[in-house]
């Protein structure tokens, strides 16, 4: 275990994702999955297509309900609440095809993280509060604008600056990096990593395994709706199990 | 509040005073009999709007809230002073909304539009149950002194009021919840906003003012029945009205109000055969040619001045 890791070790424990197990039908979409996010932590949830980590953030966000096992976050059993008392207990998500409120201008979009979640702001100390989201994912510019004047990658940043604005404990990022080319790619690396600087809880699933090896303090690997392994990105990424699920039994 | 916000607190209750000399004009029953119709439309449309508007539910229950409304006036009036019943009224039709709405508003679209409509017809069938078999008659005179011009000042009041209640709502907290589950209800979810309460206590907003409408109007017509009080034309004429003045501002439904019942009226009168056909091809006409209504019209060539004009200056 390397330094990042132990970095953490003694940090509280925020999330607590126990036996969690989602069924549709006879398909098990995950099944018997746990793990631990400590304070400040960054951790990946990565895995090959349709191994159900969108699911697993479904279910942590309450858009699913579990089929058994539970979630706990502190004392609240988040697996038990809709999704609204999740969000006031201090989760925010974004969505991995990217859910902007159109009709609302960029400043209102933020807002809405801001009044009826964790944060209960309204009047000027909100706007302010909203600005100053945008100006922390680089938006500023375009508070006034409606959305549909955002390219993608500002579409991305306006849905992190809403999740931003909720002041969340942990923070959801379902392929956030996804879609974007070179340069976004690493402008949108390097706002993550400001995040994880400034100290914030983040569960994120990706694909991009630069964005993994830069970010993430642990990784959650996810295969056909089973953990299969757990630890630093260097561990998981060297791990038999994890090689075997990413590109079949052939390889050697 | 902004500069544009406090002209509009002063300007909207003196346009309501002036309104309110009308019936002191000569030859003010012809008036009247226009006036009160667009009175009542504005009512309906506005408060319809409320809740429609920013969610894009179109409920079609605007005739099962108003018929409630007549049937409260025709039960007490004999009992009860006339405000209490305009309260009562304001209560049942906020009650009747929200449940109607715990049991509805899962429904999306399409499914929620023949609910409603179902529900005004199937109120009105209740209320010829109830009447053939414990009524003794069919329907219910309602005698009283409430003149015409009396008719009228209400609805002007309640039409300040539905502003004052409508741009109240715009400023709050739920008002905001509202648009964003217009936009996306699952982000709402996630953004901690209770949706079915919130979108319930608008349906509950436009179900009391119809019901209070249904106890003004009531006196008007003197014998109240059930296919009268209950008729399903009063839903889609509102939501008409609503439609083609627009429904993504306050002010939106009068826009369409006026000029509907204006013609309304014409066609009522000198073609009395064929109304349904022509309500009909008026709502083809709205939704496929002024999607964001008379409002939306409006604003376009205000912005499009205002660029023209920038340019010149610019």
């Amino acid at each position: 275990m390397d330094k990042v890791a132990l970095k953490t070790m003694d940090k509280p424990t925020v999330l607590e994702v126990r036996e969690a197990t989602k069924r549709f039908g006879g398909l098990v979409a995950v099944n018997q999955v746990s793990f631990d996010v400590r304070e400040h932590e960054v951790i990946g949830l990565i895995g090959p297509n349709g191994s159900g980590k969108t699911t697993m953030m479904n279910l942590i966000s309450g858009a699913l309900k579990v089929s058994d096992g539970y979630i706990m976050m502190g004392d609240n059993l988040l697996s038990d609440m809709p999704e609204r008392k999740i969000a006031q207990s201090g989760v925010a998500r974004t969505f991995q095809l990217v859910r902007v409120l159109a009709g609302l201008s960029v400043l209102e979009n933020v807002m809405a993280g801001a009044v009826f979640g964790h944060r209960k702001l309204w009047g000027k100390g909100l706007e302010v509060y909203a600005m100053r989201q945008l100006e922390r994912v680089g938006l500023a510019a375009a508070a006034n604008k409606p959305t549909s004047a955002l390219t993608y990658i500002d579409q991305k940043r306006l849905e992190l600056a809403r999740a931003l604005a909720a002041d969340p404990k942990l923070i959801l990022l379902d392929e956030w990096l996804a879609g974007l080319n070179p340069t976004e790619l690493q402008t949108g690396i390097e706002l993550i990593a400001s995040l994880r600087d400034e100290g914030r809880t983040i569960i994120l699933v990706e694909h991009v395994m630069d964005a993994i090896r830069s970010l993430c303090d642990r990784c959650v690997v996810m295969s056909s709706g089973i953990k299969i392994a757990e630890g630093t990105p260097a561990e998981v990424l060297s791990d038999k199990a994890v090689i075997k699920a990413y590109l079949g039994d052939d390889y050697e | 509040m902004t500069r544009k916000e406090i002209i509009g607190l002063i300007l909207v209750p003196v346009a309501f005073i002036i309104l309110a000399f009308l019936p002191s004009l000569p030859n003010s029953a012809n008036l009247l009999s226009l006036a009160i119709p667009i009175a009542m439309f504005t009512v309906l449309a506005t408060s319809w709007a409320i809740f429609s508007g920013p969610t894009h539910y179109i409920s079609l229950a605007t005739a099962a809230f108003y018929g409630v409304g007549a049937y409260t006036m025709a039960t007490w009036l004999d009992v009860l002073p006339y405000p209490v019943i305009l309260l009562i009224a304001a209560v049942i039709g906020a009650v009747f909304a929200a449940v109607v709405g715990f049991a509805t508003l899962r429904l999306s679209g399409v499914y929620f539009v023949i609910f409603t409509l179902g529900l005004a017809e199937m109120t009105r069938q209740v209320f010829v149950w109830y009447q053939n078999n414990f009524g003794g008659t069919r329907g219910h005179y309602v005698f009283t002194d409430i003149t015409e011009a009396q008719i009228y000042w209400q609805l002007l009041a309640l039409g300040l009021l539905v502003y004052l209640v409508g741009w109240w709502i715009g400023r709050s907290r739920l008002g905001f919840a509202i648009r964003i589950i217009g936009a996306d209800e699952l982000v709402a979810r996630h953004s901690g906003i209770h949706t079915a309460r919130s979108k319930v206590l608008l349906f509950m907003v436009s179900g009391a003012f119809a019901a209070v409408v249904g106890v003004v109007m009531a006196p008007r017509f003197v014998y109240i029945e059930p296919a009268m009080a209950f008729n399903p034309q009063l839903s889609f004429l509102v939501a008409i009205m609503a439609l083609l003045g627009g429904i993504h501002r306050l002010w939106g439904p009068l826009m369409g109000a006026i000029p509907f019942a204006l013609v309304w009226e014409f066609i009522a009168s000198n073609f009395p055969a064929q109304t349904i056909l022509l309500m009909g091809i008026a709502f083809l006409v709205v939704v496929y040619y002024i999607p964001n209504g008379v409002a939306g019209v409006v604003e376009g060539w205000y912005h499009k001045l205002k660029a023209a004009g920038g340019e010149k200056h610019g």
